[in-house]
C-alpha cells in the first residue's frame, strides 16, 4: 500500500439535504474522501448516518425534490459528476459506476424477467446484438453462481430466493464491467449463511476482476475481511478514516471505539462483554452545533459542545474528527 | 386457466340468482305494467283482469319469478279466469334465453328490443372509455413525472374540480356553449340531440358529429377520476426500489417510465378499467337522456316509466352478467401482466 | 392523533378552506320555504333581473329563493343519507370483519351483489319501488314531500358497500392486534370489543368516507331527481329544479345554470374537506 496509487474518484465537501414537511434534514454535511483504482473502501455507521445518501448523491440517484445536493464536487476520471447533464450521467450509471442495493426482494422489477433486466443494461450501454447480450447474461449468471443459468433467464424475480436475487443484482451490476461497484448494505437483508456467500462473491470480484468497490455496511465484522480502507460516518459527517488494520488496532474516535465494543469477538474475555452505545441516534433536523456525537460520548469535553471538530490527519493516513485524545482522555 | 374460469363462472351463478331475485321483487312492486299498455291505458275492469292474467301478474311473486327464470311451458296457466288452468304456457324462461316480450312494444321479444339499442350505447361508451383511458394515462403519467411542478399543481386542481362535477352539468354547459351559442354567433356548431340529422340520414360523419358532446360529457368526469388514480399509482410505483435500480443501471428515462414503471402501475389500472367498463353500460342514463341518444340508458328509463318490467329486467341482467364476465377477463389480464399470479 | 404535527398543517389548511367554502355556500341557503314555493304564472320564465336575480321558472317561481331553499333540502338529504350509509356500512363491515367465517362470506357475497349493479340504476328501481303516494310530512316547521325520506333511505341503502369493505378491512387488521387479544382474554363481551375497542381505532377512514359520502349523496339525489324519479313537488332540491330544465336549454339557461353551479360548488367543497381530512387523519391511504 505504500506506493502512490491512482486516485480515480474524489468527493469534496458533499452536502445533501432533504426538504420535508417536518423541516430540513441535514443528511450529508460536508463529506470528502477519495478512492484509488482497485481499492475496496468500507463505509460504516448506524442507519441514518448518511452513508447511503452520500453514495446515491455521487450517482445523483437522490429523489429531487425532496432531496437536494447543496454543494460539493464529485470528480470521476476528470469528469465532474454533479455538473454533468442527465443524459451524460446515464452513460456513467451502470456502465462506469454500478450500484447494488440493500433489499434484493424489492430491488428487482417484479414484472420483468431476469433475462430482460440483465440484458437491458448491455443493450443500453454497449453495441452488442441481442444474441451477444443473452450469451453475456448467461456467463454473468454462471459467474455469480446461479445454476442452470440458460433456463433461469426466463424466470421472474419471485421465483428466486433472497440470496439468489442478490446474486442476480450483482450480475446486473457487473454486466458492463464497471470500474466501480457501490454496494449499499448488500447483505443486511439476508440470512447469515447467505451473507457469507455474498461476501465470498465480493472477495472473488476483487481478486479476479480487480474492481474498485465501496461497501456500505453497519457491520464492522463484515468489513475486517475484505476492505482496504474504512470510513466511519456519524450524523452525515465522516468522523474517522483509516486503513482497515489501523482502525481495528488503534481507533481514534470515541464513536469508532463504541462501535468496536458493540461488536461480538471470539478473542474477547467474557466480562468485557458487549457494550451498547448510550443515548439516541442524532437528530438530523437541525444543523449541529459542536460535535454531533458529543451527547453520547464518554470522553466529552466543554469544547466538544461548542465546536465541531474537523476531520484531520492524526498519524500517517489515519484521520479523525475529535478534539479528544482517546488514549489520555484530554484535549489533543 | 380453464379450470379457474369454470370455477369463477360457477361461483357467479348464485350471485346472479340473488341479484335477479331482488331486482325482480323490486320491479314487481315498483311499476304498474297495465298503466301504459302500448300507449292505451285499459280502463274497463274486465280488460284489466284479462291482461293481468295474460301477463301472469295474478300469480304470487315467487311463481312469477319462477316463470321468469325457468319458463312456464311445463305447466298450464289459467287465461280466462274460470279457475282451471287449461292453456299450455309458452314462456321458456331466462335460463333458456327467453327474456319474455316487451310490454310497451307489444309482443316484441325483449332480446330484440335490447339488442336494437345495445350497439348505440356501445359505440358511445367504448369511444368514451377509449378517450378516458388514453387521456388519463397521458395526463396521469406526465403529471406524476413532474410532481409538485406548476403544471402538476394546476392540473391537480382542474382534475379535482372535474372529479366533483355532475355529468348533467357538464352536458348542459357544453351543449349550451358549443351548440346553442355557437349557432347564435354564427360559428360552426355541434348538433344538440339525437344520433343523426334526419334530413341527412344515418351516415358515419353524422354519427361522429353527434357523438362529440355526449362522449365529452361521459369522458370528462371519469377522465378526472382516472387521471388522479393513475397519477397516484404512478407516483407510488416511481418511489419503489426497483425504479431506483433501473436508474442506477443508467437506463434512459423513457424506458424507466414506460416499461419499468408503467408495467407495474398498469396492474391496478387494469382492475379499475375492468370493473368500470360494464358499469358504463348503464351509466349513460343521464347523458342519453339529455342528448336524446337512442341507447340502452334511455330504453331503461322508458321501461321504468312505463312499467316494461321484462325489458328493464333484461337490461339489468345483461349488466350483471357482463360485470361477472369482465371480472373474469380482468383477472386473466391481471395474471398475464403479473407473473406472480398463477391460477394453478 | 393527539398532536398536530407540522406535516398536517398544510392538510389542515386545505381542510379549513373546504370548510369555509361550505359555510359560504351554506349561508346563501338560509331562506324561507313559503317564498320559494310562491307561484306567479304571470312571470313565467323571466330572465334574471333585479326583482328575480336568478330569473323565474316555468310556473313563475323565483329561482333564487328556490335555489336557497332547495339547497337546505339537498344538503340535509346529503348528510342524512350519508348517515344512513355509514350506519349500514359500519354494521355490515364490522360484523363481517369481526366474526369472519360464514357470516363474513355471506355478508361479503351480498356486498358484491350490490356492487354488481350500477348504483344509479339501482336507485332508479328502488325509487320507483318506494314511490307510492307518500303523504307530505312536517319536520321543524317545514313541509317536505314524503319522497325526501325515500331518497335519503335509498341513497343510504345503495351506497354502503364501499364503506362496508373499508370497515371490514380495518376490523380484520385491528382485531389481530395485541390490545384486542388482551381485551378478549379478559372476557370482554364481543359488542364491547367491536364498539369500544375496534371502532374508535378505525374511525379515520370512516370519517373520510362519510364526508365524501355527503358529496356523493348530494350528486346522486341530483341525478335521480334530474331524471324525474327523485324528490317530488312541492319540495325543491337542486336536483329536481334541474328536472326538465334541459328542455329549455335554448330559451332559459338560468333554469339549470344556477342550481347546477351550486351542486358543483358544494361537491367541490365537500370533496375538498374530505380530501384534506384524509391527508390529515389517514396518511396511509392517499390514493383516490
Amino acid at each position: 500500500m505504500s506506493q502512490e496509487q491512482h486516485v480515480f474518484l474524489e468527493v469534496k465537501d458533499l452536502r445533501t439535504r432533504f426538504h420535508t414537511p417536518e423541516g430540513t434534514i441535514y443528511a450529508v454535511n460536508g463529506v470528502s474522501f477519495s478512492l484509488n483504482e482497485g481499492e475496496t473502501l468500507a463505509v460504516v455507521g448506524e442507519s441514518g448516518c448518511g452513508k447511503s445518501v452520500t453514495m446515491m448523491s455521487i450517482l445523483r440517484l437522490i429523489a429531487m425534490p425532496p432531496g437536494k445536493i447543496v454543494s460539493g464536487e464529485v470528480t470521476y476520471r476528470d469528469r465532474k459528476l454533479l455538473e454533468l447533464s442527465e443524459d451524460a450521467m446515464e452513460h456513467i450509471r451502470g456502465k462506469e459506476i454500478a450500484m447494488i442495493f440493500q433489499d434484493p426482494m424489492t430491488s428487482l422489477n417484479p414484472v420483468l424477467t431476469i433475462g430482460r433486466q440483465l440484458t437491458e443494461t448491455l443493450r443500453t450501454h454497449t453495441p452488442m446484438t441481442p444474441e451477444q447480450c443473452r450469451e453475456r447474461a448467461i456467463t454473468l449468471l454462471d459467474w455469480v453462481g446461479i445454476p442452470d443459468a440458460t433456463k433461469r433467464l426466463y424466470d421472474y424475480p419471485h421465483q428466486f430466493s433472497g440470496g439468489m436475487r442478490q446474486r442476480v443484482m450483482i450480475a446486473m451490476a457487473l454486466a458492463c464491467t464497471p470500474s466501480l461497484l457501490i454496494a449499499d448494505e448488500p447483505t443486511t437483508a439476508l440470512d447469515v449463511t447467505i451473507q457469507a456467500q455474498i461476501i465470498e462473491l465480493a472477495k472473488r470480484l476483487k481478486q479476479d476482476v480487480g474492481m474498485a468497490m465501496i461497501w456500505i455496511t453497519h457491520d464492522l465484522g463484515v468489513v475486517a475481511g475484505m476492505a482496504d480502507r474504512v470510513i466511519v460516518m456519524y450524523a452525515g459527517f465522516i468522523v474517522e478514516e483509516a486503513d482497515v488494520d489501523d482502525l481495528y488496532d488503534n481507533p481514534l474516535h470515541p464513536y469508532t471505539i463504541a462501535l468496536l465494543q458493540a461488536l461480538p469477538r471470539a478473542d474477547r474475555r467474557r466480562e468485557k462483554s458487549l457494550k451498547s452505545i448510550q443515548g439516541a441516534p442524532p437528530n438530523l433536523l437541525a444543523e449541529p452545533v459542536g460535535c454531533p456525537f458529543a451527547p453520547r460520548c464518554e470522553f466529552v469535553q466543554d469544547r466538544c459542545v461548542r465546536e465541531n471538530p474537523l476531520l484531520q490527519i492524526v498519524e500517517g493516513k489515519h484521520k479523525a474528527a475529535c478534539w479528544v485524545d482517546v488514549k489520555t482522555g484530554g484535549l489533543r | 386457466m380453464t379450470r379457474y374460469i369454470v370455477r369463477r363462472l360457477l361461483q357467479a351463478i348464485p350471485l346472479l340468482l340473488v341479484i335477479s331475485l331482488i331486482l325482480f321483487v323490486l320491479m314487481q312492486n315498483a311499476t304498474d305494467p297495465l298503466a301504459t299498455m302500448g300507449g292505451r291505458t285499459p280502463t274497463r275492469p274486465e280488460d284489466r283482469a284479462r291482461l293481468t292474467r295474460q301477463l301472469g301478474l295474478d300469480k304470487p311473486v315467487y311463481i312469477q319469478y319462477l316463470y321468469w327464470l325457468i319458463g312456464n311451458d311445463w305447466t298450464k296457466v289459467d287465461l280466462d279466469g274460470d279457475g282451471t288452468a287449461e292453456t299450455q304456457g309458452k314462456r321458456q324462461g331466462v335460463l333458456r334465453g327467453d327474456f319474455g316480450t316487451s310490454i310497451v312494444q307489444t309482443g316484441r321479444p325483449v332480446t330484440t328490443v335490447i339488442f336494437e339499442r345495445l350497439p348505440n350505447t356501445l359505440i358511445l361508451m367504448l369511444t368514451a372509455e377509449f378517450v378516458i383511458v388514453l387521456g388519463a394515462l397521458l395526463v396521469g403519467i406526465f403529471s406524476a413525472l413532474r410532481q409538485y411542478s406548476l403544471f402538476d399543481n394546476i392540473l391537480t386542481g382542474i382534475l379535482f374540480i372535474g372529479y366533483s362535477m355532475p355529468i348533467f352539468f357538464v352536458a348542459l354547459s357544453t351543449m349550451y356553449i358549443f351548440s346553442i351559442n355557437f349557432q347564435r354567433w354564427g360559428l360552426p356548431h355541434l348538433p344538440t340531440v339525437g344520433m343523426f340529422d334526419p334530413k341527412i340520414g344515418k351516415t358515419t360523419g353524422q354519427i361522429i358529429l353527434h357523438m362529440i358532446l355526449p362522449v365529452f360529457s361521459i369522458a370528462f368526469i371519469s377522465f378526472a377520476a382516472y387521471s388522479r388514480y393513475i397519477r397516484s399509482t404512478m407516483l407510488e410505483v416511481l418511489g419503489q426500489d426497483y425504479i431506483r435500480t433501473a436508474r442506477s443501471k443508467g437506463l434512459p428515462k423513457r424506458e424507466i417510465t414506460f416499461i419499468h414503471a408503467l408495467k407495474n402501475a398498469s396492474l391496478p389500472i387494469v382492475t379499475i378499467v375492468g370493473l368500470d367498463l360494464p358499469l358504463l353500460l348503464g351509466g349513460a342514463v343521464v347523458t342519453e337522456r339529455i342528448f336524446a341518444w337512442p341507447g340502452m340508458g334511455r330504453l331503461f328509463i322508458d321501461g321504468i316509466d312505463r312499467g316494461d318490467t321484462p325489458v328493464v329486467m333484461g337490461i339489468l341482467m345483461l349488466i350483471a352478467v357482463s360485470v361477472v364476465i369482465f371480472q373474469i377477463i380482468t383477472d386473466i389480464v391481471y395474471a398475464w401482466l403479473d407473473p406472480r399470479i398463477r391460477f394453478d | 392523533m393527539a398532536q398536530i404535527s407540522p406535516t398536517q398543517n398544510g392538510d389542515l389548511r386545505r381542510c379549513c378552506f373546504g370548510f369555509a367554502h361550505l359555510v359560504f355556500v351554506r349561508r346563501r341557503v338560509l331562506f324561507t320555504e313559503k317564498y320559494s314555493n310562491f307561484t306567479n304564472t304571470k312571470e313565467r320564465l323571466q330572465p334574471p333581473s333585479a326583482a328575480h336575480p336568478f330569473g323565474t321558472d316555468t310556473v313563475g317561481r323565483d329561482i333564487l329563493a328556490r335555489t336557497i331553499y332547495g339547497g337546505q333540502i339537498s344538503i340535509a338529504i346529503g348528510i342524512t343519507a350519508a348517515f344512513v350509509e355509514v350506519m349500514i356500512g359500519i354494521l355490515i363491515g364490522a360484523l363481517a370483519g369481526y366474526f369472519g367465517g360464514r357470516i363474513d362470506s355471506i355478508l361479503m357475497r351480498f356486498t358484491e351483489a350490490m356492487l354488481n349493479m350500477p348504483q344509479l340504476l339501482l336507485l332508479i328501481v328502488m325509487s320507483k319501488f318506494f314511490s307510492g303516494q307518500l303523504p307530505n310530512i312536517n319536520i321543524l316547521g317545514r313541509t317536505l314531500s314524503g319522497s325526501v325520506v325515500v331518497i335519503v333511505f335509498i341513497i343510504g341503502l345503495t351506497s354502503w358497500p364501499y364503506l362496508a369493505r373499508i370497515v371490514r378491512a380495518e376490523f380484520l387488521s385491528i382485531k389481530e392486534r395485541e390490545f384486542i387479544l388482551a381485551a378478549r382474554a379478559t372476557g370482554t363481551p364481543s359488542w364491547e370489543i367491536i364498539f369500544k375497542h375496534i371502532l374508535p381505532n378505525s374511525i379515520a377512514p370512516i370519517v373520510v368516507s362519510a364526508t365524501l359520502g355527503v358529496a356523493g349523496a348530494i350528486s346522486l339525489e341530483a341525478y335521480v331527481s334530474f331524471l324525474g324519479m327523485g324528490v317530488r313537488a312541492p319540495t325543491a332540491t337542486w336536483g329536481n329544479m334541474l328536472e326538465n330544465a334541459y328542455r329549455y336549454i335554448e330559451s332559459a339557461y338560468w333554469l339549470w345554470l344556477f342550481p347546477g353551479l351550486l351542486i358543483v360548488l358544494i361537491t367541490i367543497s365537500i370533496n375538498f374537506l374530505g380530501d384534506g381530512l384524509r391527508d390529515a387523519l389517514d396518511p396511509r391511504s392517499r390514493t383516490v
